[in-house]
């Protein structure tokens, strides 16, 4: 019994870690520009990557880059981390409801922060309750890009030709199109809701009254309210997932 | 001015916190349809709101990031997973932006 349970968690282990590679590579090209940020703030190669291997947070550590280069107070910094950050508490609220209530403990404590939009996207589309060792995989490679991408921007600058950063940057995007579309093929509620959403994510950019609000500000609230409205428009049967879903909606 | 390190503790704390909090408190299965089905979409929603129009901003030039995302839709839409996917994005904007810039 044992082995098998052994042989399952390596099987798991291998599938994030292959699922993680596109979002480490994305990762590693948007770490490398954070760097650039995090050299502005006097941060040194060793403490950007500590910062990037404990936060995990893009838009939430580019914030406090800048706070740092201000000299902020660290009343500020928490309070900006807390609001930036709150799309996480969505996330780690959908997580729980997939996550076993047998499951050891400590396991939520060890992927619980590493709660990105990536890996929780690839974590949430799997059918059936959450696997740790499959976040875990995906972890493991995705997380250190992360933290030596943000070390190797501090420390070397424009290391990378333009034109390498540039076609690594979409890498993140390829793989966020990876895991919506197959479900639009199934749901036309899923492939509406994502003409809706680069409708309305195209406009919240250049809509004037909206220019005071950050890009992670303007994602929480076109989220809520969408989803909100998809979910009241049409309600998603229990036992949907995976299946039905697609039916009439 | 305080220690860098001091400002990496709080920004790692509270971004922690945010994170597993829920995960570790709210542990009983929501009934709520609505809930349910709101959750359900979110990650959709979300994901959506993150690839457009980023993907056209992230690359050097426009024309090559809807390239990418039109050639990923196509990639997508006939069966081709993650790591595929992401790779034909990257080869489509390197190869666009040799001719665009």
């Amino acid at each position: 019994m044992q082995d098998i349970a052994g042989k399952r968690r390596k099987e798991l282990l291998s599938q994030g870690f292959r699922d993680g590679i596109p979002i480490g590579l994305g990762y590693f090209a948007v770490a490398f520009s954070l760097g650039i940020s995090a050299r502005n703030a006097g941060l040194t190669a060793l403490q950007g990557g500590i910062a990037s291997l404990l936060c995990v947070a893009s838009a939430g550590e580019y914030a406090g880059f800048t706070l740092i280069a201000s000299s902020a107070a660290l009343t500020e910094v928490a309070l900006m981390m807390l609001i930036i950050n709150l799309r996480y508490m969505l996330m780690s609220l959908a997580l729980a409801q997939k996550t076993d209530p047998k499951m050891p403990f400590f396991h939520r404590l060890i992927f619980g922060g590493a709660i990105t939009d990536e890996l929780f996207a690839i974590n949430i589309a799997r059918p059936g309750l959450l696997e740790p060792f499959y976040y875990y995989g995906a972890m493991l490679i995705s997380v250190p890009l992360w933290a030596v991408g943000t070390s190797i921007g501090i420390a070397a600058g424009d290391i990378l030709p333009a034109r390498v950063v540039s076609a690594l940057s979409v890498a993140l995007y390829g793989m966020f199109i990876a895991i919506i579309i197959p479900k639009a093929r199934k749901s036309k509620v899923i492939a509406c809701l994502i003409v809706i959403c680069f409708a309305a994510s195209w406009c919240a950019e250049k809509l004037a009254f909206l220019q005071g609000l950050s890009s992670g500000t303007k994602t929480i609230i076109l989220t809520v309210v969408i989803a909100a409205a998809a979910a009241l428009l049409f309600p998603v049967d229990k036992d949907a997932e995976g299946k039905g879903e697609g039916g009439d909606a | 001015m305080h220690s860098k390190w001091i400002y990496i503790l709080v920004m790692f704390g509270v971004t922690y916190l945010v994170r597993v909090l829920p995960l570790t408190i709210f542990r009983k299965p929501i009934n709520s349809r609505f809930v349910q089905s709101f959750l359900y979409y979110v990650p959709y929603v979300t994901l959506s709101l993150m690839t457009f129009p980023a993907i056209i901003q992230a690359t050097q030039s426009p024309i090559a990031g809807a390239l990418a995302l039109a050639a990923g839709i196509i990639a997508a839409w006939i069966g081709a997973g993650l790591l595929p996917v992401a790779a034909i994005c990257c080869t489509v904007v390197f190869a666009a932006e040799l001719f665009l810039l």
